[in-house]
């Protein structure tokens, strides 16, 4: 078995990348809770459509914030490898 | 790039990197013309072709719009409205502002359809968007708050100081970041598709195509420009 250093580098960094996608099970569940009650809002007051959208879609998207934190780690470790320099 | 990427290992290399088109020297540094600045071109003279176009239709305007006055009305008129919902009696400061970035990262998003790898997919880009919303943020701050902008940062209790100063701070960077990722996924993901799955990529990307540039980019730009404006109502003094 000859792992080389970066392949072993190489390999942890996919696990990795694959561990900080696990972030996106917030901003799913989050951006669904606010999907749900927008739904309901809507089905309570139908007038204000326009309004409920908007709101939700800006807290969907604020929500979304900390998935995309964790995909800008991924893209990094796959992409743009800072460890490989330290070999 | 570097050594480091890994999916250049495979047999077929995946490619949504920026490219350089050319470089050169200034002030002993070498600077270079990327894919970014080309895309960026093609978007403003884009840009430029229809405010040229719209001004000439707009200065022999007819009392009953047909044909392209009607688009441009449209398009304005709905510009409008998003600001003066939000902005309410402040909306005739920020309009021409909001509308401009709105039509800028709105067809820099959709122009991964033609092709390009979107403006907004380099950091480069979105950083000074989200710096530009910094800037009219502090503005109006000092503007209308006067000293208060300061002692504003002390506000619930004087201890919180620090914490108010790195939520004024990161305001640029979340925004920033926000339209980044989001751009740059979808372009990952087509560009995936292309490459790895070659050979049955046909025509059913197209879709595809639809939910990551046009919808997502849609979506993306509406919540910028929406969260510019909450940024900087959040800043102006209260009216009634």
């Amino acid at each position: 078995m000859g792992i080389t250093d970066k392949g072993l580098v190489l390999a942890c960094s996919a696990i990795g990348a694959g561990l900080a996608l696990i972030a996106g099970i917030g901003p799913g569940v989050g951006q669904g809770i606010a999907a749900g009650h927008g739904a309901s809002a809507v089905g309570r007051n139908p007038g204000a459509k326009g309004d409920i959208t908007s709101t939700m879609l800006l807290g969907q998207a604020v929500a979304e914030t900390t998935g995309l934190y964790g995909l800008a780690i991924a893209f990094i470790l796959l992409f743009a490898n800072p460890l490989i320099g330290k070999l | 790039m570097g050594a480091a990427n890994l999916l250049a290992s495979s047999s077929q290399d995946v490619d949504f990197f920026i490219h350089g088109v050319f470089s050169y020297e200034l002030f002993g540094q070498t600077f270079w013309i990327t894919t970014t600045h080309v895309a960026i071109a093609i978007v403003m003279l884009l840009i430029v072709i229809f405010a040229v176009a719209a001004r000439i239709t707009i200065s022999h305007a007819k009392k009953y719009p047909t044909g392209f006055q009607n688009i441009v009305e449209m398009i304005v008129e709905m510009l409008d409205k998003m600001v003066e919902s939000s902005m309410g009696p402040y909306a005739k400061k920020f309009r021409n502002y909001i509308g401009s970035i709105f039509i800028f990262i709105f067809l820099s998003n959709i122009s991964g359809l033609f092709g390009l790898r979107p403006p907004t997919a380099d950091y480069g880009v979105t950083l000074p968007l989200g710096l530009l919303t910094f800037g009219i943020i502090q503005y109006n701050n000092i503007k209308y708050n006067k000293f208060g902008a300061f002692t504003g940062l002390f506000k619930p209790l004087p201890f919180l100081f620090p914490i108010n100063l790195i939520g004024e701070i990161a305001t640029p960077f979340s925004l920033s970041l926000r339209l980044f990722g989001n751009v740059l996924s979808g372009t990952v993901m087509m560009s995936l598709i292309y490459t790895l799955l070659a050979k049955f990529a046909i025509g059913w990307p197209g879709f595809l195509h639809i939910y990551f540039d046009v919808f997502s980019g849609a979506i993306q730009t509406y919540v910028f420009c929406m969260l510019t404006m909450v940024y900087v109502t959040d800043k102006l003094p209260e009216t009634e």
